[in-house]
């Protein structure tokens, strides 16, 4: 699963800012903006997963929209095998889409009440003008067969299947026009949790089979370890860690990703007792309001007065490993700031490896 | 797939939608009733005058403000006008009226409707457009615009066929503002749904996201809307007619004969109750009917 390191950049986001303005008063003027997404910058392989996590209201969700271009970008680049799919417009654009597609949150939501699964199935091909008839009914059948439903449920509608049924044919849809990318959403944080590794094992099934590229968005860390061979971490609109999965999960260098890992919870009861947690305190800040500085410095345990004036560089500290906190020491064996108190397991500086739950 | 399952399947595919809404509509007890009764009165309506060829307007003094007799069913006026024909002939141009207008208004309201809540730019400017309709005082608009086009209108398709268009027109464009503001806002509330995000990401057409995502999904409550439009069409062109704007005096619809009875209540109650209960009728069984199909149309209810 792992990706050939040779093989090229299928998606390239560069600096990516999706803006909302806030509009008050009888003329709607504008007297604010949000910036839900506020200059993110990766690029992914074929064939790779990349974990894009963050707490609720960061701006995942409205990064993955802005990608596949169901929001408007406010500035920046989203390259698809080099075609800049922020300059295409209508005729253009709607030829493009068959090569991404989305899994979302929501089964209940996600799903037409009154069509047939098979009508929500082939909904893409007719759109695409892609087979007729006994071939269109034939390749939906494939598709449901493919994501592990029965084809005779075909006629059925969206109310008579479960939540995980329901995932999977959200999931044939997304598959019927084979697309290169996909943007999952949270596709699993509706499910129950015996479900919710049935749906990830498909998805990966899937990516063998396929070479899929997936951006995996989900609050879930285990999950995303288990699921990711990189992982961002988004804080406020910014991507403030991006690493390899067992490096990031190994010795995290950013203070949030340091956090966000002491929260997930250990498997036995012993060490669980015995290790302490970071906890922040306050609340995310409003994104329609940032802090000066760096986006963490207001619940950041080390921040210093330069964490308050000045934004931090967005930096590579090691091949493939980038993080934006003035506090990490580049060159080889970079270091994150040591928080007080010490972070213990989580963060791995004993060697040994955090037994966090995977599915 | 083993052979025992196949034929189950072939079974499973030709399960049509409309067999499925035809199966779910015959179980509400309520609906049939009102297909049936309405199916009796459209077919009374025309092809009851083959049967009792009595001409509506034969004026017979002798025989005035008669009773229910086998001669006269629903007994005479004061005219001496066989009542039971006058309601047959009033019941054509009472539901022509109804049926079309309420079509018609259905049909504005919804594209109004649909318009603003789907396209956030034509929001504003449909929606003042909407409540200045609501704003209109009705009846001084009434009177001008038949005192404007009624003429024109007779000259040109005929009296009656005239008069048709411009009562139908009239009652259309002066009701369809309350099921644009019911469909916008379920648009609105429907189109923030996930399923339309992603018919947005297939690359989905935004017409065909109307019709195959947002109308489907807004049709209860246009439903409800059809049903309760057919009876106020017909209660609305009586009062036109009560008022003089309407189809001329010699010529019968439910509403005009009602109002006509009113001064005979207590010489001929008849002659009120026979079209009072001819709309009562009619608007039931329209309103079940609704109410049959509205239900079938989920998939939701369907199932159980």
């Amino acid at each position: 699963m792992t990706p050939d390191a040779s093989s090229s950049a299928l998606l390239e986001v560069e600096d990516l800012k999706t803006h909302f303005p806030i509009l008050a008063g009888i003329f709607r003027r504008q007297v604010g903006i949000v910036k839900a997404v506020d200059g993110i910058s990766f690029t992914l392989k074929r064939g790779e997963t990349l974990g894009l996590v963050g707490e609720s209201g960061c701006g995942k969700s409205t990064a993955g929209r802005t990608i596949l271009r169901l929001q408007d970008a406010t500035a920046g680049r989203v390259r698809l095998d080099g075609e800049d799919l922020l300059a295409l417009e209508g005729e253009a654009l709607r030829r493009v889409r068959p090569r991404m597609q989305m899994v979302f949150q929501d089964p209940h939501a996600s799903l037409n009440p009154r069509m047939t699964v098979s009508s929500i199935v082939s909904e893409p091909l007719d759109e695409h003008n892609l087979l007729a008839g006994a071939e269109r009914q034939e390749r939906v059948e494939q598709l449901l067969e493919s994501v592990g439903l029965d084809p005779t449920f075909s006629n059925r509608y969206p109310h008579e299947f479960s939540g995980g049924q329901r995932q999977r044919i959200g999931i044939a849809r997304a598959l019927a026009l084979n697309p290169d990318f996909i943007v999952c959403d949270e596709p699993i944080a509706a499910l129950d949790v015996s479900i919710q590794a049935q749906v990830v094992n498909l998805l990966e099934d899937l990516q063998e089979q396929r070479t899929l590229t997936y951006l995996f968005i989900s609050h879930d860390l285990g999950m995303i370890r288990h699921i990711a061979n990189r992982v961002a971490v988004m804080y406020l609109g910014r991507i403030v860690e991006l690493a390899p999965r067992d490096v990031l999960y190994a010795s995290p260098l950013h203070p949030y990703t340091q956090a966000l890992l002491s929260a997930v919870p250990i498997p036995d009861p012993k060490v669980e007792a015995t290790r302490s947690h970071i906890v922040l305190r306050g609340d995310l800040p409003s994104p329609a309001n940032p802090p000066l500085g760096c986006n963490f410095s207001t619940r950041c345990p080390v921040a210093t007065s330069i964490c308050r004036e000045a934004e931090p560089e967005w930096r590579e500290t090691e091949p493939g490993r980038f993080v934006a906190c003035h506090h990490v020491t580049v060159g080889n064996g970079a270091r994150g700031p040591d928080l007080q108190p010490p972070v213990g397991a989580a963060t791995g500086t004993d060697g040994a490896s955090p037994s966090v739950p995977t599915a | 797939m083993t052979d025992a399952l196949a034929p189950e399947r072939a079974a499973a595919r030709h399960r049509s939608l409309w067999l499925d809404v035809w199966l779910q509509f015959r179980t509400h007890r309520g609906a049939l009733v009102g297909v049936v009764v309405f199916g009796l009165i459209v077919v009374g309506v025309l092809f009851g005058p083959l049967i009792h060829d009595v001409d509506p307007q034969y004026l017979d003094y002798k025989s005035k403000n008669q009773g229910m007799s086998w001669a006269h069913p629903m007994g005479t006026d004061n005219l001496g006008r066989d009542m039971f024909a006058q309601v047959l002939a009033g019941g054509r141009t009472s539901l022509a009226v109804g049926v079309t207008a309420m079509a018609l208004s259905l049909t504005l309201g919804t594209f109004v409707g649909v318009m603003a809540g789907f396209f956030r730019p034509l929001e504003g400017p449909l929606m003042r457009f909407t409540d200045l309709f609501l704003a209109l005082p009705i009846l001084p608009l009434l009177l001008v615009i038949i005192m404007l086009f009624r003429d024109p209108l007779r000259t040109a398709f005929g009296p009656e066929i005239g008069i048709f268009i411009l009562i139908v027109f009239v009652i259309g464009i002066t009701s369809w503002m309350q099921t644009a503001r019911i469909v916008r806002g379920e648009v609105l509330a429907i189109k923030e749904r996930e399923f339309v995000l992603a018919a947005r990401s297939i690359g989905t057409r935004p017409h065909r996201i109307i019709l195959r995502h947002l109308f489907p999904n807004v049709l209860s409550p246009i439903m409800v809307s059809a049903t309760l439009g057919v009876a106020q069409a017909i209660i609305t062109e009586s009062a036109l007619s009560f008022l003089g704007l309407g189809f001329p005096s010699d010529f019968p619809t439910w509403g005009r004969l009602l109002y006509d009875g009113v001064p005979f209540l207590n010489l001929t109650p008849d002659r009120v109750i026979w079209p009072g209960l001819a709309i009562s009728l009619t608007v039931l069984s329209v309103n079940y009917m609704g109410d049959g199909l509205r239900d079938a149309l989920d998939p939701r209810i369907r199932g159980r």
